[in-house]
């Protein structure tokens, strides 16, 4: 095996007075502390901050309209144009659920509804967010498209129970998603 | 009826200059380390902790900077479990917290924290003790302060506590030398020990660091140019005695005894709430006598100029000449400025290896300091004696100096590499 031998390098006698790099280093903390004082910071305007640094306050200011096109926050389940649940409870996404968080149970449509005739759709559909982990895999999953993550991230509760989001609240963070199955195509 | 009087005086002392005074900056230092701290970082820092106004009904909550973080901070330690592991020594657990506060407590007692009060013709002096060995004491105490750490370390039971014990040991006598080495020339152009000469002289004489009135000014002692040429020695002996404060207090680019990288968190780690808390306070309350000691010997102290201190002698209300608060003010001033720097330090200098610290204690400033001493010396006796001495002593000094670097060159392991 080939010997590298390492040196260390050799410091000028200026480099070994160790004070110059101390005082360059001095005036890069300053310049800092100056331009975080005058809002000017490095990328404070591309973080949106509040005039100190490049912190955004966050309850007051939020990062909503800045979140990127792929941002995977909470997932949520969604009606397509016609209102009807995309959701056939075929419980895909509840195997293959990393954490174990989605919890299904299936159901058929009663025979009186309008879309008596599509396939089922589920009775209880229970996300935990304590164990969601966000990978986004029940979205991959998923054959109809019911199932995605959107932009929610605030999401907090009291309780244990509170943070069970159920079908309800799912389709309420959904929404519409309006177009053609796509699934291996470019989203929407 | 006068000793009580005078015992009177003393307790109001007591009281006003450390429990109202130096207890309170701690807290107020820790509150600016975080502000600043976030400041040179990009970050905003603690800026909510204020009045909850909006619980009362009103529109908005009274945030006030942050400033009641400080209290904030102190009611959770208060409230936090104190919990004691059960493989402590006990009773050397409980006392070393309180060891490392009451050094740094007892020192405050010698720094003069303003000029004089004036109250019914009777002259107060702003210092709870005016000793005529004011460093000295204070090295003395300070230095006790690294007991406690030890003992914290040692009674932890436990391996990273004990190791940060043991640096701290060590790093505390690599750096008392060069600090009481450092203030030998100050001490010797003052030619006096007590705190409160000191700080007058500089009133009236131009502080150490900046000698540009009074008798040190060339042009008001017949062109004697012995204080300028002091500041040189002046200068080497206030960077290092700065930067021992820094190893002496365990601030950052010296923080080895707790650095969380190597040692979790060093000494305390075995320690939570109000325990944890006293390492804190004494640590910071170290960082409060220290920057006064430095303002104090080389900054001038509660001066600011022979204009403004004579403006401040005859400032009075009523029967009570409140001078002495104004150079309080001024001092306190000059104290938190000195905060700042230490804080701004912190974030500009990486943290020291054990080795590169012992190496800087003992061979660099250690020697540094000794030949800055015979360098103020010769200054300040050059007037006295000849042109002749004088260079001969320069040429000496020059021999010593050169002789000393050529033995640390030499003294230096050379580093074989070594193939695998």
């Amino acid at each position: 095996m080939a010997v590298v031998k390492v040196t260390r390098p050799k410091l000028s006698a200026g480099e070994k007075i160790y004070l110059g790099a101390v005082v360059k280093g001095f005036f890069i903390t300053m310049k800092h502390a100056i331009d975080s004082l005058r809002g000017k910071s490095r990328g404070a305007k591309d973080l949106e901050s509040s005039g100190l640094g490049v912190t955004m306050q966050y309850p007051e200011q939020k990062w909503d309209e800045h979140l990127p096109e792929h941002y995977r926050g909470a997932p949520a389940l969604v009606t397509d144009e016609q209102g009807r649940e995309r959701c056939v409870s075929c419980q895909l996404c509840e195997f293959i659920c990393p954490p174990k968080a989605i919890k299904i149970t299936p159901s058929e449509i009663p025979s009186d509804d309008p879309w008596a005739k599509v396939e089922k759709r589920p009775l209880e559909f229970d996300i935990d967010m304590i164990r969601c982990i966000y990978c986004g895999m029940c979205e991959e999953v998923c054959p109809e498209q019911a199932i995605f993550l959107r932009k929610d991230y605030a999401i907090t509760g009291l309780k244990r129970a509170d943070m069970v989001h159920d079908k309800e609240k799912l389709y309420e963070i959904g929404g519409v998603r309006v177009g053609l199955v796509n699934k291996w195509n470019e989203l929407k | 009826m006068d000793l009580l009087v005078t015992l009177l005086v003393i307790v109001a002392k007591v009281i006003g200059l450390t429990f109202l005074i130096v207890l309170p900056l701690v807290p107020i230092s820790v509150y600016f380390e975080r502000r600043f701290s976030a400041i040179i970082q990009d970050r905003v820092g603690p800026n909510r902790v204020g009045v909850p106004l909006t619980l009362l009904g009103a529109k908005k909550d009274f945030s006030f900077f942050g400033l009641i973080q400080p209290m904030a901070d102190g009611v959770k330690l208060f409230l936090k479990e104190d919990f004691t592991p059960v493989h402590v020594r006990k009773a050397f657990y409980w006392l070393a917290p309180a060891l490392t506060v009451v050094p740094s407590l007892v020192t405050v007692c010698v720094v003069p924290f303003g000029g004089d009060i004036t109250v019914n013709g009777q002259i107060h002096k702003l210092v709870i003790a005016d000793l005529d060995v004011g460093p000295l004491f204070i090295f003395a105490i300070s230095s006790l302060a690294v007991y406690g750490i030890t003992l914290a370390g040692w009674s932890s039971n436990s391996k990273f506590p004990f190791i940060g014990g043991v640096r701290s040991t060590a790093q505390m006598i690599s750096y008392e030398i060069s600090l009481g080495l450092s203030v030998v020339p100050a001490l010797l152009y003052y030619g006096d020990l007590n705190l409160s000469n000191i700080v007058e002289q500089q009133s009236q004489n131009g502080w150490l660091l900046l000698p540009l009135w009074g008798n040190s000014a060339p042009w008001n002692n017949g062109g004697d140019y012995t204080a300028w040429l002091f500041w040189i020695p002046a200068m080497i002996a206030f960077v290092i005695f700065t930067t021992s404060v820094f190893a002496e207090t365990n601030r950052m680019p010296f923080d080895l005894p707790e650095c969380e990288t190597e040692l979790v968190g060093g000494y305390h780690t075995e320690y939570s709430s109000m325990k944890f808390a006293m390492f804190f306070m004494g640590e910071y309350a170290a960082m409060v006598i220290g920057s006064a000691m430095v303002v104090t010997l080389f900054l001038g102290g509660w001066s600011l100029g022979p204009w403004f201190d004579n403006w401040a002698k005859g400032v009075e209300i009523g029967p009570i000449g409140i001078g002495g608060l104004i150079n309080m003010a001024v001092f306190m001033g000059k104290v938190v400025a000195f905060i700042l720097f230490f804080i701004l330090v912190r974030w500009t200098v990486p943290r020291f290896r054990y080795d590169q610290l012992m190496r800087l204690g003992w061979v660099i400033f250690f020697e540094a300091a000794l030949i800055n001493v015979f360098l103020a010396a010769l200054v300040i006796a050059a007037p006295q004696f000849g042109a002749a001495i004088t260079v001969g002593g320069l040429i000496v000094l020059a021999i010593v100096t050169g002789a000393l670097v050529w033995a640390l060159k030499v003294s230096e392991k050379k580093t074989v590499p070594v193939s695998i």
